[in-house]
């Protein structure tokens, strides 16, 4: 993969920096609330304020959820690892330090397996995956010459997810990020919510001459929240710093802001500026160790992650492999179409035609999520029985989806008061057959002669006489007995 | 008998027997307060209506057959431990208008037995120093000697308990500061096991050598309060989740036996002549009791004070940050931007020793040099403390000399700071080490007094108590009252 340049082919390298908020009820070091959308600072207990003489406590449940995701990306989860502290001055936080890790981070040397440009796997190393706590907000809208903070968030349990410079493109990088983003909610240990800042990333891009083994300069690209935006801030930091060394220029080592209005990215501060943050052993936190029966208790609540769920819906189900691909990108679709399968007697195939065709179509019409369909699993299956069973045809069941989907009933409700229950009495049809045959000698005439094309029309004919209800392969057969 | 004269132990023993009701005890502490802290400005905070309301609080309890073990008692807090609704300076210009929202435990853990908080004493700023002349709120005075510092930092509860003004007090100490500053007073200055006390709403300087205790007249007051004060704390992860003895109960039995190891290096030239007499016959003392003495090696000892002075402003730097002008503590008035509101509210707010220590702090972090010293000293810290461990193995008590002399003139070593540390030489390896220590008074040079420094093992608290207190059934220093305060 490289991208052309003026004077030659640039090589594109990406290591990514994800911030993904853990899915406690409380925060990473007090009991105060991690709710989001709160009145500012109602959920500011006296840790998140900081105030003198309080002191953090490790909220267990942060340990387990890490552990969980060491455990699904192949990593080693630290026997002992330990929280520093960050030293920076900032008005958001409050101590003037952060808890996070340093030297011993709870997990290392993971991996992620990747599909490239050319369709074959890819391993994506993660360097580590460390623990640490947010920081609260500043607030400038609405307020004249002052600022505001909201301290909320301050002291939510983040895990930050660190990747090797194993990308090779922006479309690599977003694929790891789905990736990521999908095992994380398959964990229940992040909502993935991008917009509420609870997935979020840094991405470090620096380019080099193709073939070149030192790396370039990099850039680190802060804060962004949409696989749309990391994607075109790593285009735009691509091309900026292929133009720039091909200008004569030199890349320098920064911190960027994306700017989504302006589709660019802009200087935030130079490493010369940058903090020194003076991390040391936080002496207010024990070491965190874990032993071995505590990391073999949580590999046994492993859910079925992604890959294998995939694969086992190809193997199980019989699935094309892009169906069972899209049906398990996230959990809680994978869940909602095995409840289709297991309540339908249908082959599973068309209970995934139905998921991924009509139902996605709607969810996303109406922007639902699969845990607020319109239609729950039983339902849906219900209607892929009926098909199955003959009693509709799969041309009448769209419109019988669509009235359950507006909440006229069950699929049976549906087909009782519309009355569109399929044709499927010989005799019925072959009278309607020949009803057809004599009001179109023409075309009966042509067909005769050859044309077998006209096949088509007849069927239609008899449909449109039947309102759709005949069985269209009665329907096949008998004109095909008849006209013979 | 004067109530003020008495101890924690005999004024409980005089609540039962009905001798005097807790309002009247209070009242009489209320009174000595203010007849004497004129001279001593041992307290920053007295809170008087507060305290007659509790007392009275606690005669209807004792009349209903209840309440704690210090049910009446009156004592007084250090004013670095947060108690909701009353001032909590820590000494500081920075927190000279905190009101701390809530309790800390240890405050919460003696209300919660009964005791009753007479106010709260005066200290060097955030508990950096030596001689209590770092307080934005003015030096103690030494009841012994009122030109002389009553050490520090808990020189406000160490003159407290010297002038009689109250019978317990709590404080802190994080290089010596319980100990010394109970040499330099004639009283009895316990630090627990770190861990020991739960150090929530104890305002930190450095938290991994902080722990809180007391200073009483009598190793077995500072047993009463202990018992009360210890135990696990869940909001305090470095507290220990032993169960706490009954310290008053390991006070009897006699120290025959007793294994008492003496440290070559502490009987050093540092250390005043007169001083060391005092501390070698106090040690003869407890052999005539039963005691054997072995000679123990400390061998990385001397490094101890260097240690702690890399340490502690390391965490002191980082445990400063919160003071930033944002959220609580002093502010700069009209800031022009955020880089002047925080430079100016802390060069205001805080006094030179705790910038001494920020800067100094700050350095021995900073990249490139932390492996040289943060490392560095953490690895000598650990030497030190594997040396006690080996020391512990042959003897019970390791004793010496609290402070290397006397109580020093106040303005003598404000200046030197260097002079000033070489004061806590003796107790800063029990802090480095996390071990339990208690000074108690052996004797006096020139009419002033002087402390035998005891170092026990990880929880030998009761082993501690209990050699102080049999120590103090066979010696009467600490019945010694300082002229003018009888």
């Amino acid at each position: 993969m490289s991208v052309a340049g003026s004077s030659g082919q640039w090589e594109v390298v990406i290591g990514l920096e994800v911030h993904s908020q853990l899915a406690t009820k409380s925060k990473i070091f007090s009991g105060a609330s991690t709710a989001y959308g709160a009145e500012p600072n109602t959920q500011a207990c006296l840790v998140s304020l900081g105030y003198p003489g309080v002191l953090p406590v490790l909220n267990e449940e942060v340990v387990r959820m890490a552990a969980l995701f060491g455990l699904a990306v192949n990593a080693t989860v630290a026997p002992r690892s330990v929280f520093a502290r960050k030293n920076y001055f900032y008005p958001d936080l409050p101590k003037g330090y952060q808890i996070s890790q340093f030297e011993l981070p709870i997990v290392e040397h993971g991996e992620m397996t990747i599909t490239d440009a050319d369709g074959n796997e890819k391993r994506i190393g993660i360097t580590r995956a460390h623990l640490e706590e947010d920081a609260g907000k500043s607030i400038h809208e609405g307020l004249d010459t002052s600022s505001g903070i909201d301290l909320n968030r301050a002291g939510t349990p983040l895990l930050e997810i660190v990747s090797e410079p194993d990308l090779r493109s922006a479309k690599e990088a977003v694929a790891y990020l789905r990736k990521i983003h999908t095992i994380v909610r398959y964990l229940g240990i992040s909502d993935g919510n991008m917009q509420e800042g609870s997935f979020r990333c840094d991405a470090n891009v620096s380019v080099r001459p193709m073939g070149q083994e030192e790396l370039g300069t990099r850039a680190e690209i802060k804060n962004l929240n949409s696989f749309r935006f990391i994607e075109k801030a790593i285009n735009f930091e691509v091309e900026r710093q292929i133009e720039r060394i091909e200008d004569g220029g030199t890349i320098v080592q920064e911190t960027r802001l994306y700017d989504s209005d302006k589709d660019e990215t802009r200087s935030m501060r130079s490493k010369e500026e940058a903090n020194d943050y003076r991390y040391f052993p936080d002496p207010d936190l024990l070491p965190v160790e874990i032993s071995d029966e505590y990391i073999e208790a949580v590999r046994a609540t492993m859910p079925e992650l992604p890959a294998a769920k995939e694969a086992r819906f190809v193997s199980d189900y019989d699935l094309r492999e892009d169906d069972a691909g899209i049906l398990t990108a996230s959990r809680s679709l994978a869940d909602y179409f095995e409840s289709v399968v297991s309540a339908a007697d249908a082959n599973p195939q068309i209970a995934a035609n139905w998921v991924i065709g009509d139902l996605a179509g709607a969810l996303n019409r109406d922007g639902l999520d699969i845990s607020d369909s319109k239609i729950p699993a039983d339902a849906l299956a219900g209607l892929v029985n009926r098909i199955h069973d003959d009693t509709i045809s799969g041309k009448i069941a769209k419109q019988v989806f669509e009235a359950m989907w507006n909440g006229e009933g069950s699929a049976d409700d549906v087909i009782d008061a519309k009355g569109l229950k399929q044709i499927t009495d010989s005799s019925a049809i072959e009278a309607v057959v020949d009803k057809v045959i004599s009001e179109n000698p023409g075309q009966v005439a042509e067909y005769k002669a050859g044309k077998d094309k006209l096949i088509g029309f007849f069927v239609g004919k008899v449909m449109q006489e039947t309102k759709g209800q005949a069985n269209p392969g009665q329907v096949n057969q008998i004109l095909k007995d008849k006209l013979s | 008998m004067a109530l003020h004269t008495q101890s924690l132990a005999e004024l409980a023993a005089g609540l039962r027997n009905g001798d005097f009701t807790s309002v009247e005890l209070t009242e009489s502490m209320l009174a000595r307060i203010a007849a004497h802290n004129e001279k001593l400005n041992a307290f920053i905070t007295v809170t008087a209506d507060d305290a007659l309301a509790a007392a009275a609080g606690a005669d209807a309890a004792r009349a209903a057959g209840k309440g704690g073990a210090l049910n009446g008692l009156p004592i007084i807090h250090k004013d670095i431990f947060c108690t909701q609704g009353v001032k909590t300076s820590c000494g500081s210009k920075m927190l000279e208008n905190f009101i701390s929202p809530y309790d800390a435990t240890v405050v919460e853990n003696l209300a919660n037995a009964g005791a009753i908080m007479l106010g709260k004493t005066n200290m060097d700023e955030f508990a950096m120093g030596s001689s209590n002349e770092t307080s934005y709120f003015g030096p103690v005075h030494n009841p012994w000697d009122l030109e002389c510092s009553p050490g520090g930092s808990s020189g406000g509860s160490s003159a407290s308990i010297a002038a009689r003004l109250a019978p317990g007090a709590t404080a802190t100490d994080t290089g010596g500061s319980i100990r010394q500053p109970a040499a330099l007073t004639g009283t009895v200055g316990f630090k627990p096991t770190y861990g020991r006390v739960s150090r929530y709403g104890m305002i930190a300087f450095a938290s991994s050598l902080d722990q809180a205790g007391t200073i009483t007249r009598s190793a077995e007051d500072a047993a009463m309060m202990m018992s009360a004060m210890a135990g696990f704390d869940a909001k305090d992860s470095t507290s220990i989740d032993e169960p706490v003895p009954d310290y008053a109960a390991e006070l009897g039995g006699s120290v025959e036996g007793l294994r008492v190891g003496i440290v070559r290096q502490h009987f050093d030239d540092g250390l005043d002549a007169a001083t060391g007499e005092r501390v070698k016959e106090a040690i003869t003392q407890l052999e005539s009791m039963g005691a054997s003495t072995v000679e123990v090696d400390l061998p990385n000892i001397d490094m101890s004070v260097p240690t702690y002075y890399v340490v502690a402003p390391a965490e002191c730097s980082s445990n400063m940050s919160r003071f930033d002008g944002v959220r609580f503590g002093h502010r700069a008035s009209d800031p022009k931007d955020l880089l002047d509101l925080y430079c100016r509210s802390r060069g205001e707010g805080f006094g030179d020793e705790v910038k001494r220590r920020i800067m100094t702090g700050a350095y021995v972090l900073s990249a490139g040099y932390y492996d040289a010293y943060y490392l560095k000293a953490q690895q000598v810290r650990q030497l030190i403390a594997d040396d006690f461990k080996k020391a512990f193995a042959d003897v019970d008590v390791i004793a010496g000399p609290t402070a290397p002399a006397p109580a020093f003139r106040l303005g003598d070593k404000v200046d030197d700071p260097i002079q000033m540390y070489l004061n806590d030489i003796y107790t800063i390896g029990a802090n480095l080490a996390g071990l339990p220590a208690i000074s108690v008074p052996c004797g006096f040079v020139n009419d002033m007094p002087v402390g035998l420094h005891l170092v026990g093992s990880h929880f030998a608290e009761g082993t501690l108590l209990r050699c102080a207190h049999q120590y103090q059934q066979h010696t009467d220093f600490h019945k010694a009252c300082p002229e003018g305060f009888e």
